[in-house]
């Protein structure tokens, strides 16, 4: 018997950012599975270490780098030592939750710095170096907030995510013709979330737990696995697209 | 800060409840309009006046704003 598996990434090249930790921790053992060669970047060098000693098949040679990927001088050193890529999964991000009324210039650029500014840049970079081969699929890793839906004190989060999947949604068309696909995944809340920063009750958390159809908030690797669709040659004619993984939640609001 | 700034400075954040209201005897967790909001606001007010972060359990280990000023200037 012979089984046909469209969600094989053997022969791929596959750089996630923020790969030491939550989505991009799992997404970069999933895909590894998958038979990809893993290109892993964190700022932090332990975590990013400890993923690469996660991986499966080691015997593909992955990498890691360790970099601030706010950093342009960083982010150019980074471009010039990474391999051709078949996939990108811009994925680091941070968040902090502050009402309207201390809404602040620091925190703001912050989040935008990372959020934001660093995918557009690693991803322009990549592009000018002709890293990003023809036929290859790039994925941002956006929110339900900022695009589908809100949250009490997160504006600044949202208009940074926002901001991403409308650069998603541009670059789609302006690469379409090198057959280079860009998409997004917007999860619901995930387990390990940012958004879990100590301010919130566990009684709050739980409740919004019970908000989710599905029962439960999601787990990073459920949103790996549709990374690695969209990296897959399964995705070959989707392009443009923002993926709701999210239990149901946008359903009962 | 002075309790009695204090007491301003928390009530000014509790946009939904009459002014007036609330004083240092106030249990804000009795609120109507407590919650994530509210409490976020109470957190930001204090990081921007004093640097110090709280977290969601520092509020809930306190109930009247006088026990979260005291706790708050005893950092």
């Amino acid at each position: 018997m012979t089984i046909e598996n469209p969600y094989s990434l053997e022969g791929k090249t596959v750089l996630v950012t923020g790969a030491g930790s939550g989505i991009g921790r799992a997404t970069s053992i999933e895909c590894s599975k998958l038979g990809a060669t893993m290109v892993l970047v964190d700022i932090n060098p332990d975590s990013v270490k400890e993923t690469q000693d996660m991986l499966a098949n080691q015997e593909l040679n992955h990498q890691h780098f360790v970099c601030d990927l706010t950093d342009d001088a960083a982010l150019d050193n980074l471009v010039s030592q990474v391999p051709t890529l078949n996939g990108l999964v811009n994925n680091a991000g941070i968040n902090k939750l502050l009402p309207p009324n201390f809404i602040n210039r620091e925190d703001i650029d912050k989040i935008f710095s990372i959020n934001t500014f660093a995918p557009i840049f690693l991803t322009q970079k990549l592009l000018r170096k002709k890293k990003i081969v023809p036929g290859a699929s790039i994925v941002f890793t956006a929110a339900l907030n900022g695009v589908y839906s809100s949250s009490p004190a997160n504006s600044m989060y949202s208009a940074s995510k926002g901001a991403i999947n409308g650069f998603m949604k541009n670059l789609a068309l302006d690469l379409a013709a090198k057959k280079i696909r860009c998409n997004s995944v917007n999860p619901g809340m995930i387990e390990t979330d940012i958004m879990r920063q100590g301010a919130v009750s566990e009684e709050e958390l739980e409740a919004n737990r019970k908000k989710f159809p599905l029962g439960r908030w999601g787990k990073p690797v459920e949103i790996a696995r549709a990374i690695i669709y969209l990296l897959s040659d399964a995705a070959e004619w989707v392009t443009g697209t923002a993926l709701v993984i999210d239990g149901g939640v946008l359903l009962a609001r | 800060m002075t309790l009695e700034e204090f007491v301003e400075k928390f009530a000014d954040e509790m946009t939904e409840t009459p002014a007036g209201t609330i004083t240092a005897e106030t249990h804000y967790k009795e609120l109507e309009e407590w919650g994530s909001l509210a409490s976020l606001s109470i957190i930001s007010m204090i990081d921007e006046e004093y640097g110090h972060l709280l977290t969601g359990a520092d509020l809930r280990a306190r109930n009247t704003v006088k026990e979260l000023y005291d706790y708050v200037e005893s950092l």
